[in-house]
């Protein structure tokens, strides 16, 4: 017997997010509130030096005194910062444990999330940093990458071991005073990611680091800087679940690079926090401000596939300073059901042959709604600036929104700006070809938006390209009918 | 094999199929032909299972079975192919990457595991060259581009890698030039053998002379009001649908 329509949709609906487990580890948590009291604490249990404290107290006081930014086209209660504890560890953790000593729990939590070190290790050469809630747990690779004079750890250790490249570049490129969430982030920051890659050196294996948010009514508030030395080159994965909760949970990340004269940065991000559920209740509040600034003829790509949380509002930028330095921005971002998304990037030109290109996908589905948002600056210094952008949006049913909001401010004359639009359905005689061949409707658009998006997926590296590509079709789950 | 009883369906409540009756054993070749929009489409889509058609009475059996109740799906699970009259773009899938789902789609229905790469791309091989579809060509993306004749002779080569039981081919003969069309025909009779049919729609009795029916029926306003065997396709070139249309009224 066929499945009816109606019993299709219904099974389908039923599908759950798939990392909606939550593991009972026991953690040491702070009260919620936040104060200046608070933000000194949290320094204090990182054993941090004192200028790291009074960066994060001057970074809270400005945050007092800023406002929540409203012009991004999404809706949402905003999060009661009073409400939320700012500090998060699970208990048994301890950086400096060899992998054996790890919670078993934790173990098996990394299995569920489908990354198990052991399988790493063997087979995908990826270094992995693993965030939970707000501390790094395990690191490894660490003495394969410091043969070459690589530093990959968790930020607070690097705070410890290498304060002096810490306090230089931090800050450097997303400033304490940049906006609400980064200014927050900077107070409040937990853990996150230190990477530098010395002079000339090629790093031979992708860093990769995986951030997940446990504990009920916790923010996360990582912090990433790499810092990519002359004519070094490294490339970078980031990975993200939450488990599926009825609250909100916030998540404000602050990720900086720095890609000197002659060195490349390849970031890539796969985003899969939880979207809240099919009603709209519940999922994180992704607010993230990512940025990187290249030297002369330096190179940074940001890819990221964006498929989770209820509300996401993040713009990985390139600061084009140095001559003939590059910038790309490749994006995939998928809506479903209530999910809102204000993505996209700016691409700010200062130095001379500049370039700059802008794939963006964004594939909205049930009611949600989906806004691409782009500057793409020149400066009057920036002789024979180029940029390329382009925006292609699918829908799915009539439900959703697609939005596209380009800026371009060109002040020289020589600079070519090119920008290219598109706006497609799924058309019912797209599914009934690939039904007529035996593929039915749900690995139809699983393909036919796997086809749309496969300019952006073919720059991610091989191994996160099939996990991206599953990833959309589990989001897209339940969005036929 | 197949076998349609008094088959009617429907459009936005018009009525378009109106009493269809055919019936296409294994191992035959039938061939429909009919002025434009007496719904030789409809039909075809309405066998494959477009829910765009509703059937509003009638049946569908194959094998004995009734359809009426398999999803699109489920039917080309069964073996029913339809070569498109205007094959569908779909920008960034590669002809291959298509067949390897379509393929291990249908497999997967069965309970089969995935077809190994190297068999899939033996069959790949061997299909390609039937029809003399040059390998670059399959990495591109699904009719994206395609001129006429291509999407025809791609249709018929998604034909050849799934083998199906039952294929129906609609106008799959216009667009392609006097070689192409050999080529295609060649391909079909190759792949034909006493367990499978084909039916195939078209305005023009050349093909007929590459793919020989058993049986030819006329289709007009709805229904078949004529059916016979190679000589009444000869005679309609000859002859025009007019004096079909004057039968039909009586
Ligand atoms: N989806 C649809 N919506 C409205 N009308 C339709 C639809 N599909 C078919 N029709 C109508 O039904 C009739 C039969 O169409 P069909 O495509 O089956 O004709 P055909 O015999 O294949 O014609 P041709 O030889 O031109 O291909 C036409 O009048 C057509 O306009
Ligand atoms: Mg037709």
């Amino acid at each position: 017997m066929a499945y009816t329509e109606q019993e299709l949709k219904k099974e389908l609906e039923t599908k759950e997010y798939e990392y909606g487990f939550y593991t009972d580890i026991e953690s040491d948590t702070f009260p919620i509130g936040l104060s200046e009291e608070i933000v000194i604490a949290i320094s204090k249990k990182k054993n941090e030096p004192k200028w790291m404290t009074d960066w994060r107290v001057e970074a809270y006081r400005v945050w007092e005194k800023m406002k929540e930014p409203e012009w991004a086209n999404v809706r949402y209660q905003k999060p009661d910062f009073q409400a939320i504890s700012y500090y998060s560890a699970p208990k048994k953790a301890d950086p400096n444990k060899k992998l054996e000593d790890v919670d078993p729990e934790l173990l098996e939590m990394y299995k569920k999330l489908g990354i198990s070190i052991d399988e790493q290790k063997k087979l995908q050469n990826v270094a992995v940093d693993i965030v939970v809630d707000s501390v790094s747990v395990a690191t490894t690779f660490k003495k394969t990458l410091a043969e070459k004079g690589i530093i990959f750890m968790p930020i607070s250790e690097a705070i410890q071991e290498y304060p002096e490249l810490v306090r230089k570049y931090m800050g450097t490129v997303v400033p304490t005073t940049d906006n609400f969430y980064a200014a927050l982030n900077s107070a409040v920051f937990t853990d996150g990611s230190f990477c530098y890659i010395p002079k000339g050196v090629r790093c031979p294996m992708e860093l990769s680091t995986y951030f997940r948010i446990n504990q009920a009514g916790t923010g996360q508030f990582e912090r990433t800087l790499v810092v990519a030395d002359e004519g070094s080159y490294v490339s970078y994965l980031e990975g993200c679940t939450a488990p599926s909760r009825d609250e909100n949970q916030l998540h404000a990340a602050v990720v900086e690079l720095i890609a000197m004269d002659d060195a490349e940065i390849k970031y890539s991000t796969v985003q899969n926090w939880f979207p809240g559920n099919k009603e709209g209740k519940g999922g994180v509040y992704n607010f993230v401000t990512k940025r990187a600034i290249c030297e002369k003829n330096a190179k940074v790509s940001w890819t990221q596939v964006e498929t989770g949380s209820a509300v996401t509002w993040k713009y990985p930028s390139c600061i084009l300073k140095g001559d003939n330095s590059i910038g790309e921005f490749y994006s995939i971002a998928v809506t479903n059901n209530y999910q809102q998304a204000d993505t996209g990037t700016k691409m700010i030109h200062l130095g001379k042959n500049t370039r700059s290109t802008i794939i963006s996908k964004g594939i909205s589905a049930g009611k949600s709604q989906n806004s691409y948002r782009g500057l793409v600056q020149v400066s009057s210094r920036a002789d024979n600036a180029r940029n390329f952008s382009q925006c292609d949006s699918l829908l799915m049913g009539n439900e959703c929104g697609a939005h596209t909001f380009p800026y371009i401010e060109a002040k020289n004359k020589s600079a070519m700006i090119e920008h290219e639009a598109t706006t497609s359905k799924i058309g019912e005689d797209q599914i009934f070809y690939c039904n007529q061949r035996g593929i039915d409707t749900e690995k139809a658009i699983a393909l036919i938006v796997n086809g749309f998006s496969k300019e952006v997926l073919n720059k991610l590296p091989m191994e996160f390209a099939v996990e991206a590509q599953k990833l959309l079709e589990i989001s897209l789950e339940g969005s036929v009918g | 094999m197949l076998k349609i009883k008094d088959l009617h369906a429907s459009v936005e409540g018009k009525g378009i199929l109106k009493g269809i009756n055919l019936e296409v054993g294994a191992g035959e070749v039938h061939a429909i032909m009919g002025p434009n929009g007496s719904g030789k489409s409809t039909l075809a889509s309405v066998i494959a299972g477009n829910e765009t058609y509703e059937v509003t009475a009638g049946d569908i059996f194959l094998d004995g079975e009734s359809i009426e109740d398999f999803s699109p799906e489920e039917r080309a699970h069964n073996g029913v192919f339809l070569s498109f009259q205007y094959p569908v773009e779909i920008p960034g899938v590669s002809v291959t990457n298509f067949m390897k789902t379509a393929i291990n789609e249908s497999r997967k229905a069965k309970g089969i595991e995935d077809m190994p790469a190297k068999d899939m791309l033996k069959l790949i091989r061997e299909k390609s060259e039937l029809l003399e579809i040059d390998r670059k060509f399959l990495s591109r993306s699904l009719n994206e581009g395609f001129s006429g004749g291509e999407k025809k002779r791609n249709e018929i080569f998604q034909m050849a890698m799934l083998e199906p039981k039952l294929a129906i081919l609609d106008e799959t003969d216009s667009g392609l030039d006097i070689d192409a069309l050999r080529i295609v025909a060649n391909g079909v009779n190759k792949l034909k053998s006493k367990d499978n049919a084909v039916v195939v729609i078209t305005h023009y009795q050349r093909l007929l002379e590459y793919i020989v029916p058993d049986f030819v029926h006329v289709l007009y306003n709805g229904k078949i009001v004529k059916s016979g065997t190679k000589e009444l396709a000869m005679e309609l070139e000859e002859k025009g649908y007019d004096w079909i249309k004057q039968e039909a009224a009586v």
